[in-house]
């Protein structure tokens, strides 16, 4: 029990568990969160001897201010969706992929393979093959995870975020060695065919990954809420003995749902380098595939939700990038981003509970 | 005679690389056998590590660099305790949110200090009489202060867990909250004062880093260790002996590949630098497939928030 009695003036005030809770609380505990963030972040700031005001002033300029930072924002915030919905569509069905950012180096890794080795392919048909091979690497790496579990029991949390290692050095391998263009000095594969480049928004640097995001997130949408899948992923990540006894084949639908989410995320590594560089390189994410798992929970796993804080997430990555030009390092969009989620995190209880007065004390 | 002068280096340099790893890895046994996972290992490594160098550069004083990683270690902890014991939030989002804050946070701190070495650093001390022994002296009494504090640490957290009343309250906390509540053992100090020791070590952890290993501070230099400590926490069945020896596996595996390197056997670094994480892949698979000891020893309120009204 958590009381708190005022036996003053014969009223008692106490905290009561809530038996439903109200939709609107779950919006009110993000903004809340994200008001405290920028409160205590501007703290931050101002001790450092910068003024907050002005840092979040260039920050929102930076992400939101015109147009072309506008579509910038879009630009970033494309990797951040399809990671995003790949790892909540996981997250639905309580399995801990955490290994976006590893499934988004392999994806871009497969669909820098085909781009390089069938350059003389007419476009409908490169691009067909480029997208089907970043899914698919992103696919492989979040299926050898999701068979390990299955058939041997391994913590997937543990084998998913281990695999990042291992796909960006992979990636690393390629671009310092086979891949390297030879005419190049820096560590890039040579420069993509026009082919295999995904069409873009004329002026800008927005790419058909959108398009994808975008759909994906409403045949996500409709899959987890309109379909017997949907409810049988939702019934396993509620309780997977209930779904067990339920006759539902938890094997079967683990692997399929890794594979999407994996590929979801090998699409966002294809849509990096055939939609905007153009080849191989190192570093081609600054993390999206962990700025994803906290867009998944920030949404409560909700896909179309999930494409609006993208957005707010591809602004701040965008905003941070204008931040360098003050001296501030860009890590600081990380540290809020996790920070606001720390505090949604911490807040949730309260939403399980309301204040209630009973005004003739507390043995009413 | 070069084949033990080479024996001699690789295990010399299996428990320096041991040594962040068993750091954590201890850190988190205590945590876990109080029932709470903290997957924010290595997010605070990397604050601990930052956080050591900047303050030891600034201040020029190692105590001061090891005080400072202590202390912000263990505000971590108490932010981790407070949103998942307290407010019982989901321990493995919470754990994985602290680590990008800490990536972020550590990311931000050390921006200045790229390339900057530090005027104090562990030096090596080795022990007098004790370090003349043949082979042995070398390998094991030629290391610097936070080694031979991890020599006594292990028997000690072994003996704390196993072998005092201290360590029964931990472990039937960690096994069965509400029997520990009932008589009378305060279930959230514990896991309290847990896992904020947890969260000490793995900044230790990362200040060893920073001031002994590299030392220097690198953008991400933990590059996984700390995944890698909680791997071996369950190799070690939450046993501080265990992980101790799991520990100069994965050190003398992660030597190794230097030496092959530096030997020029044909293989490329990348793939080297993939071994650590390949390996500790394999090894829970095969600690998840052969046995259900693994299962057994969990402790078995580990990751469940307690709550005192659904007793």
């Amino acid at each position: 029990m958590y009381i708190l009695d005022k036996l003053n003036e014969g009223k008692c005030i106490r905290f009561e568990k809530r038996l439903s809770v109200p939709p609107v609380t779950y919006l009110i505990v993000p903004v809340v969160s994200v008001i405290l963030v920028l409160l205590l972040g501007g703290l931050f700031l101002a001790l450092l001897g910068y003024n907050p005001v002005e840092i979040y002033g260039i920050l929102l300029n930076g992400a939101f201010g015109n147009t072309y930072n506008f579509t910038e924002t879009i630009v970033h915030a494309i990797p951040l969706m399809l990671t995003g919905l790949g790892v909540s569509l996981a997250f639905k069905m309580g399995l801990w992929n955490i290994g976006a950012e590893g499934q988004l180096y392999f994806g871009a890794f497969m669909a820098t393979g085909v781009a390089l080795f069938f350059h003389d392919l007419p476009t409908p048909l490169m691009l067909t093959l480029v997208l089907t091979a970043g899914f698919l690497g992103g696919a492989l790496w979040g299926f050898v995870p999701a068979a390990l579990k299955v058939f041997i029991g391994v913590n997937e949390t543990l084998t998913t975020l281990l695999l990042n290692y291992v796909a960006i050095l992979w990636v690393d391998y390629f671009i310092f060695g086979p891949w390297k263009d030879p005419k190049g000095f820096l560590p890039y594969s040579k420069v993509f065919p026009q082919s295999a480049m995904l069409p873009v928004y004329p002026g800008t640097r927005i790419h058909a990954g959108l398009i994808l995001a975008i759909l994906a997130a409403i045949i996500l949408w409709i899959i987890i809420w309109k379909t017997t899948w949907g409810y049988e992923i939702r019934l396993i990540g509620e309780n997977t003995q209930v779904a067990r006894t339920a006759g539902i084949n938890i094997a079967k639908n683990m692997l399929l749902v890794m594979i999407i989410s994996g590929g979801l995320a090998g699409l966002a590594g294809m849509g990096e380098v055939c939609g905007i560089i153009g080849r191989l390189q190192h570093n081609i994410s600054p993390g999206y595939g962990y700025t994803a798992i906290i867009i998944a929970w920030l949404s409560r796993l909700n896909p179309l939700v999930i494409l609006l804080v993208a957005i707010i997430f591809g602004g701040l990555n965008n905003g941070g990038y204008a931040l360098q030009m003050v001296g501030l390092p860009e890590s600081i969009v990380t540290m809020l981003q996790g920070a606001i989620l720390l505090f949604v995190l911490g807040g949730d209880i309260l939403t399980q509970y309301r204040i209630k007065i009973h005004r003739r004390g507390c043995g009413v | 005679m070069e084949m033990v002068t080479l024996l001699t280096a690789t295990l010399h340099a299996a428990i320096i690389s041991a040594t962040p790893i068993l750091y954590a890895a201890l850190g988190e046994i205590f945590a876990e056998r109080s029932g709470v996972l903290n997957l924010g290992v290595e997010g605070i490594m990397l604050v601990g590590a930052a956080t050591g160098f900047y303050t030891a550069v600034n201040s020029q004083s190692l105590l001061l660099g090891i005080l400072a990683t202590v202390a912000v270690s263990l505000l971590f902890g108490l932010i981790f305790s407070f949103i998942t014991i307290t407010l019982r939030a989901s321990q493995v989002v919470t754990g994985l949110v602290l680590t990008i804050f800490g990536t972020g946070l550590s990311a931000f701190l050390g921006k200045s200090m790229i390339g900057q070495a530090s005027p104090v650093i562990f030096h090596k001390i080795p022990v007098p009489v004790l370090s003349k022994i043949p082979i042995l002296g070398h390998v094991l009494f030629n290391h610097d202060m936070l080694v031979y504090v991890l020599y006594l640490l292990v028997p000690l957290s072994w003996f704390v867990i196993y072998r005092t009343r201290e360590g029964l309250n931990l472990r039937a906390v960690g096994e069965n909250p509400a029997a520990a509540d009932a008589l009378g053992i305060n279930v959230f100090a514990v896991r309290y004062f847990y896992v904020c020791l947890g969260s000490m070590f793995a900044g230790l952890a990362g200040a060893y880093l920073s001031l002994a290993y590299a030392p220097s501070w690198l953008e991400n230099m933990s590059a996984g260790r700390g995944w890698i400590a909680i791997v071996l926490v369950i190799f070690a069945t939450w046993n501080p002996v265990r992980a101790a020896l799991g520990a100069l596996i994965f050190g003398g595996v992660d030597v190794l590949g230097f030496k092959f390197q530096a030997r020029g056997i044909g293989i490329s670094p990348y793939f080297m630098r993939m071994l650590p994480y390949l390996i500790t892949i394999i090894v829970l698979i095969i600690i998840t497939a052969r046995s259900q000891m693994a299962k057994n020893l969990m402790p078995k309120a580990l990751t469940i928030p307690y709550d005192r009204e659904e007793r």
